[in-house]
């Protein structure tokens, strides 16, 4: 699923002074790689800022698909037909997937998932702040897909031409699953929208609590967005937020017309003057309160990937037992 | 009077309820692989499930569906082994709340899997020829579930004590349910008479190759047991089974006749 916009600042990433062990050529060609719209590999020199900065983009990604696996994964077991029950865990799966991916890119930067996920379990990292809010009926299933991994694609298309070439490369393949998603769920709440009026009721109810939210996936405004420029200077950031954020609405609201729900906000009127939809205003205060900590669901989601990390450990170390005296076996059979 | 049907949904049944089982792990894995490899089992259990519940409705006719059949039906109509109804933990008492247990989790998966290979192979040669091709599609696919438990069984018993005494505790756990595997069910013995079903009984010595095997390798021990041999697949389930399709059932049952 998603992520919101990747400059949410994190206590990793407070630091991002160029560290200059570099000769001038080798920032040259880095700067000149940049300016001509080139990749960047991992092999390739880089600024270490480009490098923690990328980190900390990526895991935070990454983080975001994991977490995001809760909030639907909640609703697999109580999936009203086997049809939609597949499809839902399908979906976490793929998220799941999309999750090792972006780890795997990370490490192409030198961190290991190890160190990523003390990252996540310490609090220091932060994941998409939209997972930190609770599935409370069935049809939060199809708006989350629907409208989050909507607004995710809104945000990872345009890093389909990151200037890192294993993070657009990953992106090109997690943005196409999203799509899918997002088409699978806008079905399921059609065929809800044409049932019986609790359904209806449940979809709208779930519309009611996930389109501010989602809009906020996008992050700050621009004028109060710290890491933005250096972002679009590298090539990692493509787009600003506030241009991500009206895109998506423009894209929104003819979809919410044709499935017949309403969005919560009676601001939201087409400008003809500006070729766009004016929207109301977003509650900043509630998202920062989120992101530091104190939404709904952030101690839940947090202390669950907690504790499935700490209750598998004797897992993984068996696994590496194992693997130790299969090596052993092997090196005294040889000798 | 027993029919094919009932048959049909003794096999879908297991897999509906081990797909369920599975499923419970999305998110709470011990490692990211093994989230995404149990989501997998679980995919293709529901997959097989619906399959078997579609050709169940078919023969059935009237108003049956995959989902009426999988949705509105009691826990004393399934027809699964018990052995899949049971949480991921030790024996404890329906209401009981306690870990998950991964090793539990494995040790079933591959108990199952070690006989399903061998039924999924033998009802290729159904009289039914949709559960024919149901069985050469789902073949192929609990080899694969064989293969991963098998791995992580070996693994846990031959790994850290830790994981060894868990191993061992979920074989001495989970072994007694397997009798169920042998004893004949009169829809069992409708489908053997068809030529639908397969007689289980002659694959006991097959399984028990394959388990020994896989014990010893892990270096695990075999409990012997004398004792009540579960029933579920005629009806009689654990404590456990009518928490799990509660839970699953309870927002179908909410909106009957709703489509979603
Ligand atoms: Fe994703
Ligand atoms: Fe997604
Ligand atoms: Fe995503």
């Amino acid at each position: 699923m998603y992520t919101q916009a990747m400059d949410i600042p994190d206590d990793s990433g407070k630091k991002l002074a160029a560290v200059s062990n570099a000769t001038s050529e080798q920032e040259a060609a880095f700067e000149a790689r940049i300016d001509a719209d080139g990749r960047i590999e991992p092999q390739d020199w880089m600024p270490e800022a480009y490098r923690k900065t990328l980190v900390r983009q990526i895991s935070q990604h990454a983080h975001s698909e994991i977490v995001g696996m809760l909030p639907e994964g909640n609703w697999i077991s109580r999936a009203p037909s086997l049809k939609r029950k597949a499809i839902l865990i399908a979906k976490v799966q793929d998220e799941g997937g999309h999750g090792l991916y972006l780890y795997s890119a990370a490490e192409t930067l030198g961190t290991s998932r190890d160190q990523m996920l003390e990252g996540l379990h310490s609090g220091k990292a932060k994941y998409s702040s939209i997972f930190n809010y609770p599935t409370l009926n069935w049809a939060d299933v199809g708006v989350i897909g629907w409208l989050v991994d909507g607004a995710a694609i809104m945000n990872q298309v345009p890093l389909c031409r990151c200037s890192y070439g294993p993070y657009a490369r990953a992106m090109v393949r997690v943005c196409k699953e999203e799509s899918f998603h997002q088409r699978q769920g806008y079905e399921a709440l059609l065929v809800m929208m044409k049932g019986t009026d609790e359904q209806r009721a449940m979809v709208q109810d779930a519309v009611n609590r996930y389109w501010w939210k989602c809009l906020a996936m996008f992050g700050p405004p621009d004028a109060d967005s710290p890491h933005s420029a250096q972002g679009m200077r590298w090539g990692i950031k493509r787009i600003s937020n506030d241009d991500l954020r009206q895109k998506f609405i423009d894209a929104t609201v003819p979809q919410a017309k044709v499935l017949g729900v309403t969005l919560p906000d009676p601001d939201l009127k087409w400008n003809e003057a500006r070729g766009h939809y004016d929207y109301g205003q977003i509650d900043w205060a509630e998202f920062w309160n989120t992101v530091e900590g104190n939404g709904p669901c952030n101690k839940e989601r947090l202390a669950t990937r907690v504790k499935a990390h700490n209750d598998g450990q004797w897992v993984r170390d068996a696994a590496q037992a194992y693997a130790r005296k299969q090596k052993e076996r092997a090196l005294k059979e040889a000798a | 009077m027993s029919t094919p049907i009932d048959y049909l949904l003794h096999l879908a049944d297991n897999a509906v309820v081990l797909g369920q089982r599975n499923a419970e792990w999305c998110g709470h894995g011990p490692i990211l692989e093994e989230d995404m490899a149990l989501a997998n089992v679980s995919l293709d259990l529901i997959g097989q499930a619906r399959l078997l519940y579609q050709r169940a409705a078919e023969l059935k006719g009237g108003d049956a569906t995959e989902d009426k059949l999988a949705y509105f039906r009691g826990p004393h109509e399934f027809r699964n082994y018990t052995l899949l109804e049971l949480p991921h933990h030790g024996a404890l008492v329906g209401y009981a709340a306690a870990d998950r247990d991964y090793a539990t989790t494995i040790v079933r998966n591959f108990l199952y899997s070690a006989l399903m290979v061998h039924v999924w192979d033998g009802l290729q040669q159904s009289a039914d020829a949709s559960l024919a091709a149901i069985a050469a599609k789902s073949l192929k696919e609990t080899s694969y579930h064989l293969h991963h438990s098998r791995d992580w069984l070996v693994r846990m018993g031959d790994g850290t004590e830790e994981s060894h005494a868990r191993a061992q505790a979920a074989v001495n756990h989970l072994m007694p349910y397997t009798e169920e595997f042998w004893t004949t069910s009169p829809a069992e013995g409708a489908a053997v008479a068809a030529k639908i079903g397969i007689d289980v009984w002659a694959l006991r010595p097959a399984w028990d190759a394959l388990v020994n095997e896989a014990l010893a390798e892990a270096t695990l021990t075999r409990p012997n047991f004398h004792g009540y041999v579960t029933e579920g697949k005629i009806g009689l389930h654990s404590e456990h089974l009518s928490y799990l399709l509660g839970e699953m059932q309870g927002l179908a049952r909410a909106h009957p006749g709703a489509t979603w």
